[in-house]
């Protein structure tokens, strides 16, 4: 410890600096926000865990016991009772939800409200690397989550074997993919977010309602059937059965990762481009 | 520790500063003075290496911030208008997250945050969330968190805007410490007594232009009178009177509310004013500001 801070002396007296001020790694200016938004949390995590953790539990008694109770085995569960059918399919709706809201007005207010985003960004952390904090944030956060709901789900029964570890990183990621490009469109609005109610109301909700959630997408006529492919939740959804209760090939799977990869790698390129363009003006 | 040569901020088809020449030297604090729109915060955010210059050469801690922004900002502190501070953690916590960003240790963020909680008097609200502090504490936290670094370089963009007057006065009482302690300065403000207090030198922006460079007391010899005189009429008396004191002093400036006449003797003036059989509501005789100065410059008022 004497040797550093006697060269971090050194340095100061040739750079004529009093300052203690120093530039971190990426990844550790990325860290330092998880930090941040971890002491956040620290004070107000039961608030939000009953949209994050608690709800997807609910929906898993009323449609996976309840509702499922009157659903017949058959072709389109596998041959499985309808709890595990639908169980880690709510997994990814509920982490797809819990993501996209974290990713609207919480990101809106750190430009618009709070305007914290230009706080952190006059000092050494760089605009990229507060959208990397931030995603690696709410990835953690909704993993979270998905551990909290898997568990529970465990309890009842929901998980037939150890398959069902991976539901959770397949949910992170479904999260994600759809996450990112909400915080896209949070750097492009300058007004108080209407267009955040629009996208939960026309876009979130179709979206989990008709992507293989509860039925699967068989069921949707052709006509409108592409709908669900293009639907991040529906790749999500296939890959957390195929996890959990098997029966998805080797290259399906991989497609429906590299939808979601990409998904998610171009809406974080266009993120961090907004964020730029938002704070560094 | 700053020097700019030529520095253009453009918006678009706007430029909101066109070309300014500016050097700040260590240890002092330095003013930039002007009406809301003059360029002022432009400059600043540019020197705070948050914006990127439009054109011409900036060189912040004899670094260029086109390059070497995060390091630039790693020696800077910077209050910027509008607060952005974290509502819903504690006054402790805002200011160690924020330390943390600049590299600091667990242990030294911890001991900072303290010393400058005792420094911005806010010890007692160490625990409290920000959102119940009042505008002052909150502009008071707001400055103690630029110092979290020790910067080298202050950053102030309209410091006491929106503060009630005891709030100011003591907001100056520290900045004057953080000066003593060698820290330097760069202040925006459209109040021209919180510059005048503070600014060891200041430039005069107007409509993205310098239209003068000094210190306080050169600007106001250069460009006022030492004394000025108001006179403040009725509604509607005001009428014709600016040309009937005229030759009272060596200039005479008409507002919508008062006539000024600068002159190096007001009270004299006054007299002269009285004996001319002009009845002003009321009148005062005091010392010329770097309000008169702008005046005189832009032929405006500084807050309208």
């Amino acid at each position: 410890m004497a040797g550093r801070d006697g060269a971090d002396t050194t340095r100061r007296v040739a750079t004529g600096s009093r300052s203690a001020g120093r530039v971190v790694g990426s990844w550790r200016a990325a860290w330092l926000r998880v930090e941040a938004h971890w002491t956040w949390y620290r004070r107000y995590w039961q608030s939000s865990l009953y949209s994050s953790g608690l709800q997807p539990v609910l929906f898993l008694a009323a449609m996976g016991l309840g509702f499922g109770s009157q659903v017949e085995a058959g072709p389109a569960t596998g041959g499985l009772a309808y709890v595990h059918y639908v169980a880690p399919a709510l997994l990814v709706a509920g982490a797809v939800q819990n993501a996209i809201g974290e990713s609207s007005y919480p990101v809106l207010s750190g430009f618009k409200w709070q305007q914290d985003y230009y706080a952190v960004t006059a000092t050494p952390v760089t605009a990229g690397q507060l959208l990397g904090g931030q995603i690696i944030w709410i990835a953690l956060r909704v993993g979270i989550a998905c551990v909290v709901y898997a568990i529970i789900a465990l309890l009842f029964g929901a998980w037939l074997n150890a398959g069902a570890l991976l539901v959770v990183p397949v949910g992170v990621l479904a999260a994600v993919a759809c996450g990112v490009p909400i915080m896209a469109v949070a750097a492009t609005t300058y007004n108080e977010g209407e267009r955040f109610a629009a996208i939960f109301r026309f876009l979130v909700m179709p979206m989990i309602l008709f992507s293989g959630t509860f039925f699967p997408i068989e069921q949707i006529p052709g006509a409108v059937r592409w709908l669900a492919w293009i639907s991040p939740v529906w790749h999500g959804t296939e890959l957390a059965r195929g996890v959990t209760l098997g029966g998805l090939g080797i290259a399906p799977a991989l497609g429906h990762l590299a939808f979601l990869g990409a998904l998610f790698g171009v809406s974080a390129v266009l993120a961090r481009r907004y964020f730029y363009r938002r704070l560094v003006v | 520790m700053v020097e700019a040569k030529a520095l253009v901020k453009r918006f678009g088809d706007f430029e909101a500063v066109r070309g300014i020449d500016v050097q700040v030297r260590k240890g002092e604090a330095f003013g930039f003075l002007g009406p809301n729109g003059a360029g002022k915060s432009s400059t600043m955010r540019m020197i705070a290496s948050t914006s990127p210059r439009s054109d011409g050469d900036l060189r912040v801690l004899g670094m260029d911030p086109d390059v070497d922004g995060p390091r630039i900002r790693a020696r800077l502190g910077s209050v910027p208008q509008q607060d952005t501070l974290d509502t819903e953690l504690t006054v402790r916590q805002n200011l160690q997250i924020y330390g943390r960003y600049f590299g600091m240790s667990r242990a030294d963020v911890r001991r900072k945050a303290t010393e400058l909680m005792e420094f911005a008097q806010l010890a007692e609200r160490a625990d409290g969330l920000v959102d119940a502090l009042s505008g002052g504490m909150k502009r008071r936290l707001t400055i103690a968190r630029s110092l979290v670094n020790d910067p080298d370089l202050l950053l102030l963009d309209e410091p006491t805007t929106g503060l009630d007057p005891q709030a100011r006065h003591m907001l100056w009482d520290r900045l004057f410490r953080l000066k003593a302690g060698g820290v330097t300065l760069i202040i925006t403000s459209h109040y021209m007594d919180e510059v005048e207090q503070l600014c060891d030198r200041l430039v005069v922006m107007d409509g993205g232009h310098i239209v003068a460079e000094g210190s306080p007391s050169e600007l106001i010899a250069r460009y006022s009178t030492r004394e000025v005189l108001e006179l403040r009429f009725a509604p509607g008396e005001q009428g014709g009177i600016a040309e009937q004191v005229a030759e009272f002093g060596e200039r005479v400036e008409e507002l919508p509310d008062r006539v000024l006449v600068y002159t190096g003797d007001g009270e004299r003036a006054l007299e002269q004013v009285h004996g001319r059989d002009v009845r002003p509501v009321s009148s005062l005789v005091r010392r010329s500001t770097l309000e008169d100065v702008f005046l005189r410059l832009t032929g405006r008022t500084l807050v309208d």
